[in-house]
């Protein structure tokens, strides 16, 4: 059987002082003990999730408490990332757009939240996952879909026929709109999961590195500079999803090019 | 159950089963736990769960919260610019009442300074009219003395000239008559 090779093969790996598992951080698993994981076992999704929504209170309410004109620290982060959302929401899709401020703010949140809680050594990160990442993106591109028809009829359509084009061409771009319009829930959702999960899993093999004592150093350079760049990519994909869930807003509420 | 995974490691097709084909008889993962369909419908239940409470969070208490803050901030920052606008035109009235204050103050003192001066000037007039008065006075009392003098001089003049003519005609043996002496006197001092 496939997974008794396996073993095996970790069995030599482990004999070898070089144990590989970049994988193993992202498995779901129950929090109470046992193995089967249905849909409302509390498990280690759970946890993070619950830690990210207790993060979020922490950093937008508890700190926000005083309402002090000359704001704290915690309250100056809150003020910053509710600037930093709103202007980006009124900037991307214009004054009409406010209203739907606090959706976007609450997936930016929950998303920067999550990507930073996963930057905790041994925490698990709930974005880099296809099922977590697909739903907000699905959601997103249900809701601007559907917001788009009922704000604007048939006459959404006119989103894929672009009327600044010469008119031979227009069909040839219809399906191309057609086609990118469709492939956006799967960019808008893969971008996030797949930059979460591979510089999880590099990290990941830089430490399975260090088990060899001559490597180890530099194992444990690569390993500090690949967290840098995961801060960095923690807060730039939050920003990405939000920016793109902003973009395609603007196209439910301004579908004429 | 997963439970039934016998001591040597070996995995029995249930607990494989049980466990999804995601996890191995070790505990690690198989490909992309990703891809692990088995666990989606936990973690799309608890993401649910967790956004709709972040919602919540959010559009009840936390964005009107900061909202108002800002809001807030933005009217006291506009008030207190306000107020230091009106402070500052307040000093602006403070410093030309000053001005004004100080200009009257100025024409007072050249007022006072004008009405002194001409005040001296008049009382000096006065002293020297009344200094010209007394020269005059003085000068004109003298020349009255000198005058009476001079009357007394002339009379002294005659009555020694008609005393010597007298005399000398005498002497010189005539005879004298006063009336012809004395009228010849006259006629000389008339010249």
């Amino acid at each position: 059987m496939a997974t008794e090779t396996q073993a095996a093969g970790q069995a030599a790996e482990e004999g070898a002082g070089l144990v590989f598992h970049p994988m193993d951080q992202f498995i779901v698993k129950p929090l109470f003990g046992g193995d089967a994981v249905a849909w409302y076992t509390p498990t280690n999704v759970t946890l993070w999730m619950g830690l990210a929504v207790l993060a979020i209170l922490a950093l937008l309410v508890l700190s926000t408490s005083r309402r002090a004109i000359v704001p704290s620290r915690g309250q100056s982060i809150a003020e910053l990332a509710y600037g930093f959302v709103y202007k980006m929401v009124e900037d991307v899709t214009g004054k009409d757009g406010v209203k739907y401020f606090p959706y976007i703010m609450t997936l930016f949140m929950f998303i920067v939240v999550a990507n930073f809680l996963g930057l905790i050594p041994g925490a698990f990160t709930t974005t880099s996952h296809l099922a977590v990442t697909v739903v907000m993106a699905l959601a997103v591109f249900l809701t601007v879909t559907l917001l788009g028809f009922y704000l604007h009829g048939i006459s959404f359509l006119k989103l894929f026929w672009i009327s600044a084009a010469p008119l031979p061409l227009r069909p040839v771009l219809a399906l191309i709109e057609l086609i990118s319009y469709f492939v956006r829930p799967v960019s808008h959702s893969i971008r996030l999961m797949g930059n979460m999960m591979a510089g999880h899993a590099v990290m990941k093999v830089f430490a399975g590195f260090a088990a060899i004592i001559a490597i180890a150093p530099v194992s444990v350079l690569a390993i500090s500079a690949i967290y840098a760049l995961e801060v960095l990519v923690a807060f730039i994909q939050a920003y990405v999803f939000a920016i793109l869930t902003c973009v395609y807003l603007k196209d439910a509420l301004h579908p004429y090019h | 159950m997963a439970t039934e995974t016998t001591a040597a490691g070996h995995v029995s097709p249930e607990s494989l089963e049980a466990a999804g084909i995601c996890i191995d008889a070790h505990g690690g993962a198989i490909g992309m736990p990703q891809l692990c369909f088995d666990w989606f419908p936990n973690q799309i239940f608890w993401l649910v769960v967790t956004l709709v409470v972040i919602f919540l969070i959010l559009s009840r208490v936390a964005l009107p919260r900061i909202a108002g803050i800002l809001a807030e901030r933005q009217g006291t920052i506009t008030a207190d610019i306000a107020a230091a606008e009106d402070l500052k035109a307040k000093a602006v009235e403070a410093e030309e009442a000053y001005n004004r204050a100080l200009a009257e103050a100025r024409t007072e003192a050249q007022r006072i300074a004008g009405e002194a001066r001409a005040e001296i000037q008049a009382e000096l007039d006065k002293a020297i009219a009344r200094a010209d008065a007394e020269i005059a006075a003085k000068s004109a009392e003298s020349e009255k003395a000198i005058a009476e003098i001079r009357a007394s001089a002339l009379d002294s003049i005659e009555a020694v000239a008609t005393d010597t003519a007298d005399a000398i005609v005498t002497a010189l043996g005539g005879k004298s008559d006063a009336k012809a002496i004395s009228g010849a006197v006259s006629d000389r001092m008339k010249g």
